[in-house]
């Protein structure tokens, strides 16, 4: 309700800080589980992942480096149709979820020889599930992706992998909240935390002191910030990537590419650029897109004169070392943070299986390894 | 209905230009976009969308909200508000989503 005096709200059971997919999938998964629930966001202009994401519902590439990660990723990929069945059902909205499998394009001996002993690397970590991946020829991959370029010459593929229309995910969200359980309350960037003796939290906005018993930081690139103000000290090192859309054509790829997916209503995203570029999220570069441009082109030959209409920055959301982050805060209990690149594929575990646990007050010991503990390891 | 300004009168002595629409012959100004032609024909939808296949035609006039994409000459989906008209240019109504011919 935008406009709403702050001093007639309630002391809320919760109030989640971020209103993106992140925060959105915590605050719907925490209905039923909790009274009454606030979800504070800023205005139209902020650092949007939720908004400027490529929509991938992925886990071949997540887990390198800690083996967790890829089990809690998997994870997520089985609840997801769950969750899409059950936003579809409440609001009406269907957020396009098609889990059919997915592809790394790999060109030439060098990056199928790279790959292939990353993935390996990856699978025989402790704490990774196995799942099924396999490394594919260009014929295998031409199989599954029609007009496969021959510069693409293997690709490595799991059936765990899939898309969804991210922007339709976040209507989804919106759309539940608005039906009555989540008070959401734009333009409410927090900008102090303050916790009472009797474990009350107050959140200080431009638009007056919101309060609750518990809150659940989950703003993004803010996180490093107001993680600050509860004691914890969460590194963050965005990463901007940039996208280019091509216009709507009648469906022709049904297996998602890493690189490359075409949505459902027919527009074409090709991306997966990565650079260290601050927080410059408001500028595209011509070599990055007439790099992905070229990628494009050389996976897919027939995209050649498919037209280029828009294209993007945006800034992943990491935190230093690239995995997630779920903590509660010791100097100031009732106080979680969660950090993480991937909102739309874990948006389905944060729904189903953290929300609970942060419902319930505390997070058990199997996300012990997801602390912030793990940047502030003594050096030898 | 569209109908054009007297201020445009002394464009209207230059060469005329036809092109065809839908097979139909369209007599056009050489300086008129396929979009002006379009509606000094009175011809208001263009094209069917992409998603709900709903008629849509010209709405900005300059290349923004491509509501105007047309075929021309069998080539899917360029704007015609952004498109001279050329003698003997076969314009077509844009149906839905293109192809990718592969």
């Amino acid at each position: 309700m935008a406009g709403a005096s702050t001093s007639a709200l309630p002391v809320f059971d919760v109030a989640v800080v971020g209103g993106g997919l992140v925060g959105s999938a915590i605050a719907y998964g925490l209905r039923d589980r909790v009274g009454s629930i606030a979800v504070l966001d800023e205005g139209d202009v902020a650092l949007r992942a939720s908004r400027g994401n490529f929509g991938l519902v992925w886990l071949q590439s997540k887990g390198f480096g800690m083996g967790a990660y890829s089990r809690w990723t998997l994870g997520s990929t089985r609840l997801w149709p769950g969750l899409a069945d059950r936003l579809q059902k409440e609001t009406g909205i269907d957020v396009a979820l098609e889990q059919k499998g997915g592809l790394t394009p790999l060109m030439g001996d060098y990056e199928v020889e790279a790959r292939l002993a990353w993935v390996q690397k990856l699978m025989a970590q402790p704490g990774v599930e196995p799942y099924e991946w396999k490394l594919l020829d260009h014929h295998q991959a031409a199989s599954l992706v029609p007009g496969l370029g021959p510069d693409v010459t293997g690709a490595i593929w799991t059936p765990h992998d899939g898309i969804v229309n991210p922007l339709k995910l976040l209507r989804a969200f919106h759309t539940a909240f608005s039906r009555g359980d989540v008070q959401y309350l734009p333009f409410h960037g927090v900008t102090a935390i303050v916790q009472s003796s009797s474990g009350e939290f107050s959140l200080s906005t431009p638009n007056g002191t919101v309060r609750a018993r518990k809150i659940v930081l989950a703003s993004g690139l803010r996180n490093g910030e107001l993680g600050a103000m509860v004691g914890i000290d969460l590194p963050m090192a965005p990463q901007r990537g940039q996208i280019l859309v091509l216009e709507r054509t009648r469906r022709l790829l049904d297996t998602p590419l890493v690189t490359l997916r075409q949505n459902d209503e027919g527009s074409w995203l090709v991306g997966d650029s990565q650079e260290d570029a601050g927080y410059a999220d408001q500028i595209t570069t011509l070599p990055i897109l007439a790099t992905l441009a070229d990628r494009a082109v050389r996976t897919l030959p027939a995209l050649r004169d498919v037209r280029a209409v828009r294209a993007w920055s945006a800034l992943r959301v990491r935190a230093q070392d690239g995995f997630p982050v779920y903590e509660q805060s010791t100097s100031h209990p009732g106080a979680f943070i969660v950090t993480c690149h991937s909102g739309v594929t874990l948006a389905a575990a944060h729904a189903e299986t953290l929300a609970p646990m942060i419902a319930a007050g505390a997070l058990p010991p199997e996300l012990d390894i997801f602390s912030t503990r793990r940047f502030h390891v003594q050096k030898t | 209905m569209f109908r054009r300004l007297d201020a445009t009168a002394a464009q209207a002595a230059g060469r005329t230009v036809r092109v065809t629409v839908d097979g139909a012959t369209l007599e056009c100004r050489e300086t008129d976009t396929v979009a002006a032609a379009l509606f000094a024909a009175n011809v208001a939808a263009c094209r069917d969308t992409a998603v709900s296949g709903a008629a849509r035609g010209p709405f900005c006039m300059m290349g923004v909200c491509y509501d105007c994409l047309v075929s021309i000459d069998g080539r899917p989906n360029p704007q015609a508000c952004m498109t001279r008209v050329r003698d003997g240019m076969r314009v077509e109504r844009q149906l839905g989503a293109r192809e990718v011919a592969v």
